[in-house]
């Protein structure tokens, strides 16, 4: 079943900022991607202001296959314990990208009867609002 | 210019209050707060003329100057927050390296929350309104998913957990079971006489799947205080002095605020191994000569993991030392939480560990422990930790 929201209640939106705002940008237009360190080479998520391996400042948005795998998962069952503008249940995911970096998303249309840790995916775009689009995972065939 | 190698037995805790916890305090946390250093410094037997050293949690309701106006103090000349749930054991820390730097003679720590009634010190929900430090760029990943709330972020590691190491998550109930057990025997606790077995666990509700309702920590409106001063001018005051032999504070690579998923391993607790590590060595003693621990249970599946990276058991064998409860119960090999904890006692974000682990060498717990000589005190797990060895002389 596809994650169903709350029209009453605001959606919570990222905070943009100069060191983050490749990402979002890059979602909005259906690409996922990651930040590259231009000096080492060094792939990290989330995006922050220098390399945390070289301290290097220069930076590029490096494209990403959108395929990953289930790292771990949680299953937000109570309403209270949850974000109010998404109706119960919902799934919340780390996935491991196969570039190796991790990141937090939601499962678009999974029942939690079906996935497991290992479980491979592939990023979907929702646009869930005019101005926000949200990068969730599916179950991919891989 | 001297250089201080170390503060083990430099500063003793000579004081402690508590208030008791309940669902609705009736009265303003700034009041608690007042109401808990009273009693502290009581027990010591000192008045606020004393007190010139203050230590208080960053997120705490009560400034200090709103402190030392309401109970008429005032000649400070050490003051300082500690953050996290790492604060408890931190704050104490910071308070004996300033009494034994000189900075300070007799410095009091101190926290008081309406966590049930009230408005809440660490919301379990957040808005980026509310938040002012990086803390938002974590949120800004980690929110628009509807993944915003501690017990969610506590919940991804626990599921990794018990994939790596093949748990049976039912057997997590047997922390909350023993907590609330130890909770049963203290009249200031939440649970006091409420029975509390195994089944009550089963069949308690998910709440974030893997979490059930009563892994988590019970809500509560208290206050705690204590006072530190110098392991010499501890020897002249009416209480059984206990030391500090042992004290850290850890962060380590890709720690957050709670929980990182970013790191190569997340199904530890790597802050709480570096912080055993160093009170350890500190202390110069071993997980075996451990009489009794106080640790954060403020979820109840990080138990296990913290008595794996503290050493009390190898990785993976913490849910089954922990299992039956015989091992963790006052009269077992390694006693945790004897006053009950945030599980079974109430939540004041590890302050009512410490006042424990204090009562424990003085010889006062409700479910005290034969002859306890040794205390380790863990405050914070899966975000930046702190950690304590506590003793008598």
């Amino acid at each position: 079943m596809v994650m169903e929201y709350n029209p009453a209640i605001p959606l919570l939106r990222p905070h943009i900022d100069l060191d983050n705002q490749g990402f979002w940008e890059a979602v909005k237009q259906h690409k996922l991607v990651f930040q590259k360190c231009k000096d080492c080479g060094l792939l990290v998520h989330r995006p922050r202001p220098m390399c945390p391996r070289c301290n290097s400042t220069e930076k590029e948005w490096a494209p990403s296959s959108g395929k990953g795998k289930i790292y771990t998962w949680v299953n937000f069952v109570y309403a209270n314990a949850a974000y109010p503008g998404i109706k119960v249940p919902y799934l919340v995911v780390v996935v491991e990208m196969e570039e190796g970096v991790r990141m937090i998303s939601n499962m678009y249309d999974s029942r939690r009867e079906d996935i497991y840790i290992g479980m491979p995916v592939e990023v979907v775009f929702d646009d869930i609002a005019d101005d926000l689009t949200l990068p969730k995972f599916k179950r991919s065939a891989a | 210019m001297s250089v201080m190698r170390s503060i083990k037995n430099k500063a003793a805790i000579v004081g402690i209050g508590i208030s008791s916890f309940s669902r609705d305090s009736q009265r303003t946390e700034l009041r608690l707060a007042c109401e808990a250093i009273k009693v502290a410094l009581d027990d010591a037997g000192l008045t606020t003329e004393d007190i010139d050293g203050l230590v208080k949690q960053t997120d705490d309701a009560s400034d200090e100057h709103a402190v030392t106006s309401s109970m008429g103090m005032g000649n400070l000349t050490y003051f300082g927050e500690c953050r996290w749930g790492a604060a408890p054991g931190a704050m104490v820390m910071r308070a004996a390296m300033g009494v034994a730097a000189g900075a300070a003679n007799y410095i009091v720590v101190y926290r008081a929350v309406n966590g049930s009634s009230g408005r809440r010190m660490i919301p379990s929900m957040r808005t980026s309104g509310q938040m002012s430090t990086s803390d938002l760029l974590q949120w800004t990943f980690h929110a628009p998913f509807g993944h915003m709330s501690e017990a969610g972020r506590v919940a991804m590691i626990v599921r990794r957990y018990i994939h790596e190491f093949g748990i049976n998550s039912e057997q997590f109930g047997w922390v909350p079971v023993v907590c609330r057990e130890h909770g049963a025997q203290n009249p200031n606790s939440m649970y006091y006489k409420k029975p509390f077995t195994i089944e009550d666990y089963r069949k308690s509700e998910m709440v974030v799947e893997p979490l059930r309702r009563l892994d988590y920590y019970e809500e509560a409106d208290a206050a705690a205080a204590l006072v530190v001063t110098t392991a010499e001018r501890a020897k002249d005051l009416r209480q059984k002095a206990v030391y500090v032999l042992g004290a850290a504070q850890s962060m380590v690579p890709e720690t957050e605020e709670l929980n990182s998923y970013y790191r190569r391993s997340i199904s530890g607790l790597p802050e709480t191994a570096q912080v055993g590590k160093k009170v350890f060595s500190m202390a110069g003693v071993a997980p075996k000569d451990i009489d009794c621990v106080q640790l954060d249970d403020s979820y109840g599946p990080f138990v296990p993991m913290q008595l794996e990276e503290l050493g009390f058991c190898g990785r993976g064998e913490g849910v089954d030392f922990c299992n039956g409860g015989n091992h963790i119960r006052s009269e077992g090999e390694l006693p945790l939480n004897t006053s009950g904890g945030s599980l079974g006692e109430g939540h004041l974000h590890g302050m009512n560990h410490l006042i424990e682990a204090v009562r424990q060498i003085r010889g006062t717990s409700t479910a005290q422990v034969e002859d306890a000589r040794l205390v380790l005190v863990a405050s914070g797990a899966g975000g930046p930790a702190s950690g304590l060895i506590l003793g008598g002389k």
